[in-house]
Formats: C-alpha cells, structure tokens, sequence
C-alpha cells in the first residue's frame, strides 16, 4: 500500500501507518460501504442512465435483473456509448458483466487489495446470499478510515482528560487510587512490568515527569528485589492522592537480617546468577532512598519485608485542583 | 549528535527495527552492567553501554527513557528482548567491540558522561 523505498518513513508516520492498516482490518465493508444506490435494469436505455447519472452525480450503478446482480455500467461506458451515438440503445449493450465483488463483512483490506489488482473504481458488495447490499469506492473506504481515526483519537483524548481530572471530580473528605500488583519469585521476564504501568498510570493522571520518573525508578528497584529475594513473591500496592504517593511492597519472607546493612551502597545477598544478569549491584536500596522523601522498611526473619515509600507532592505538582477536591472543614 | 551518525562511526548494527530518525539524538552515554548503577546514573535520553542482553535491559531503558542500548562484544538479545524494545521505542545496537572501546569511540566523537 506504501511505496516505502521512495519515501523515507519517519517514526511518527509509521505510526499513523501501522493504525490504518490495523483499522483496515479491523473495519468491515458494511461499515463504510453505500447502502443507499440507485440500480439499473439491463433494458433501461442508455439514455436513461445518463439522466440518472446527472442527477445523482453518480459515475456508475450496479445492474439488477430480478434482484440478481448481472452487471455494472460505469461512466466510462456511458462515454463510448456517447461517442457512438447511441443513446437509445439498452444497458446490457454496454454494461460490463465481468463482474469483480466483495463480501459485506469482509474486512476493508479485501476491497482495498481488489482496488490495487484490478483498475475499477467501485465494488458491489454482496452478502453471503450473494445479493447486492451496497457499493464500495476509494471515497468509501477513505471517508470510513478518517472518521473511524478521529473517533478513536477523540477517545484516547476523552481518557486522558478523564483520568487527568479523577481528583477534580470526585469529592470526598480523603480521595485517593490504590493500584494493587501481584510480583513472582525470580520471574525476571517480567521484571519492571508493574513499575512501567505504574508509571504510566502517573503520567495518565497528570503527574509531572519527574515525579513519574522518581516513582518509576523507586518501584523498579522494590520490584527486583521481591523477584531477586522473596520467597514466594509478593504484593506492590501504590496509593495515589493528590498531595502524595506511597508505594509499599510486601513479602512474606526471608526478611532482611540487618536493615542497617542492606541499606549501604554496595551490600548484597544477590546469588552469583543473579549478578551475572547485572543485578545485585547492592545499589538498589540505595537509589530508592535517593528517589523518595521517607522510606520505612519493617523487616523480620519471621514475617518477612514491607517497604514503604513515600513521594510528597508540592502544591503546584499535585493531582487534581488540591484545594477543590476536599470537604470544607476537613483535614 | 544524532544517533544515525553515530551509528555509522562505531559500525552499530540494529537488532531492533526502527527507523532512525533525525530527531534521534544523544549527546550523553552511561556504560554500566549492574542495572541499579545505571538507575542512578543514566540520565534522560542517554547511549547506554553494556554487555548485558536479557530482557530487563529494556525494562531499565523504558524506564529510564534512554534512546539506545549499546550491547557490546556480540552478546545477542534474544526475541523477546528484541520484540520488547520495538514495543517500548527502545532502540538495540549491536558491536563486536568492548565497552571500553566503544566508550573511548563515543568520547572521541563528543558524548559525554551522563
């Protein structure tokens, strides 16, 4: 469909690319095709026809016979007809008979494909009774992937707008959004998924991107550490309020022996596997003390670790219109 | 300096398929394989070095938002990694040499530590 050699493709129409082709896919026949068509009978004169064409404006109709799809005459053969002077002659004269169709509930890229392999301009559309229901055109296809385009576009708008102003619109003595994250031990795969969720979550809502940042970097090293070293996984719990975030992890075990200990940079209990994989660098508890305001961490041999972070947000930084958002008179 | 230039001065080769655009650009590196120094130190947008290759690279650069990972003497990411990194914008080059080498390149050519 895109003649790539000729056109350098920047990232951004790649993009726009890849959504229209999708869409192409996505969308059926029906969907953009033209149900409203006026038809024509082989025995109709040419002349006929081509007051028909003038005043639809159109430059081609189906030809139906008994209901039954027999041909299709376009402008261009109302031209030769013209040329011969030979206005009063019938349809089936000039009308073409090999006939090139599509399904209704194909997708959009069937007809697209047929438009590229054959030099029509329009397609009649049948349905699986292989009965005319429509026709399709380039127009068609283009006016359907436009508004389809800009619909989504709309609701990508709508959910951000949405999300942006969660704490603006609803009110109550103490709001906040509590996202919840189950982690698996040494599933390195997966490591950092929930981190970049949350920080897409954040940037969603409207936090800036250094705080996004700070958060991101924080959780990802909490999120390593429950696959690098608990036992059997554990929990990441995020609250977002409008004035500040708190992100806790917890596991059951086996617990931090020396807190102290674990905090210097550099001190790890990694295993040699893990460390080959560039963990263990002992950095992390480190680089969260470095990204967050208060860090706890509550740790026993018996019950195993619970982290808990906190990010305080200035007043111009925080979610929503922070002094709309809270009852009168309330904390 | 754009990265489609420096990729043709160190010999990169791309692992991952995304066009190189002109607003592609680096002007800092970070070479490092313990991932949490990186989180430290990496900063915006930055080249980052290493001879690591497993999938949570690109954890790290998403994270992060750096523009490429340099991984060096032939380690090969493999397809998830490689599938991850085109999902998340995150650019995979490839290099025979060492870290150090294509450190020393990257300075030559006016990068500087992030």
């Amino acid at each position: 469909m895109t003649d790539i050699k000729n056109h350098p493709i920047t990232d951004a129409v790649a993009e726009n690319i890849t959504k229209v082709e999708e869409l192409a896919y996505e969308l059926l026949i029906n969907q953009v095709m033209t149900r409203d068509i006026a038809t024509i009978s082989p025995a109709d004169t040419m002349e006929f026809v081509a007051n028909l064409f003038r005043e639809k404006r159109i430059s081609g109709a189906p030809v139906l016979n008994d209901g039954e799809l027999v041909g299709i005459l376009s402008i261009e053969d109302l031209i030769r007809c013209l040329r011969a002077v030979d206005l009063f002659s019938a349809v089936n004269k000039y009308m073409s008979t090999q006939l090139i169709t599509v399904k209704e509930f194909d997708p959009v890229i069937e007809a697209l494909k047929t438009f590229v392999h054959n030099r029509v301009g329009r397609l009649p559309v049948l349905d699986e009774h292989n009965k005319l229901v429509g026709i399709i055109t380039k127009g068609d296809i283009t006016r359907g992937l436009l508004k389809k385009l800009t619909n989504e576009f709309q609701q990508e708008e709508i959910r951000v707008y949405r999300a942006s102003h969660l704490f603006e619109d609803i009110i109550s003595t103490r709001t906040s959004l509590v996202l919840r994250y189950n982690i698996k031990p040494r599933d390195f795969i997966h490591g950092g998924t929930a981190s970049s969720y949350i920080k897409r979550a954040l940037m969603r809502l409207g936090a800036s991107p250094q705080i996004a940042r700070r958060c991101g970097i924080a959780i990802y090293e909490a999120e390593m550490n429950l696959i690098i070293h608990s036992r059997n996984g554990g929990i990441i719990r995020v609250e977002i309020e409008p004035h500040q975030i708190t992100m806790e992890t917890i596991d059951d075990g086996p617990g931090i022996q020396d807190v102290d200990l674990a905090m210097k940079p550099g001190f790890s209990t990694a295993t040699e596997q893990v460390r080959e994989m560039g963990f263990g660098a002992g950095m992390g508890l480190a680089n969260i003390t470095r990204c967050v305001d208060q860090l706890k961490i509550d740790s026993s041999l018996e019950r195993g670790t619970r982290l808990k972070m906190k990010i305080f947000l200035k007043e111009q930084e925080s979610f929503g219109d922070s002094r709309g958002n809270r009852l009168e008179g309330t904390p | 300096m754009k990265l489609n230039e420096i990729t043709q001065k160190l010999n990169l080769h791309q692992f991952t398929n995304q066009e190189i655009g002109s607003d592609d650009e680096a002007s800092l590196a970070y070479c490092s394989d313990m991932l949490s120094c990186v989180m430290t130190g990496a900063g915006h947008h930055s080249i980052w070095v290493t001879l690591q290759a497993h999938q949570n690279i690109v954890a790290v650069a998403a994270l992060l938002e750096l523009t490429a990972i340099i991984i060096t003497e032939n380690a090969l990411p493999d397809e998830a990694t490689i599938h991850k990194a085109n999902q998340e914008g995150i650019k995979l080059m490839g290099t025979s040499e060492k870290n150090f080498e294509v450190c020393g390149k990257l300075w030559e050519i006016g990068l500087r530590s992030s």
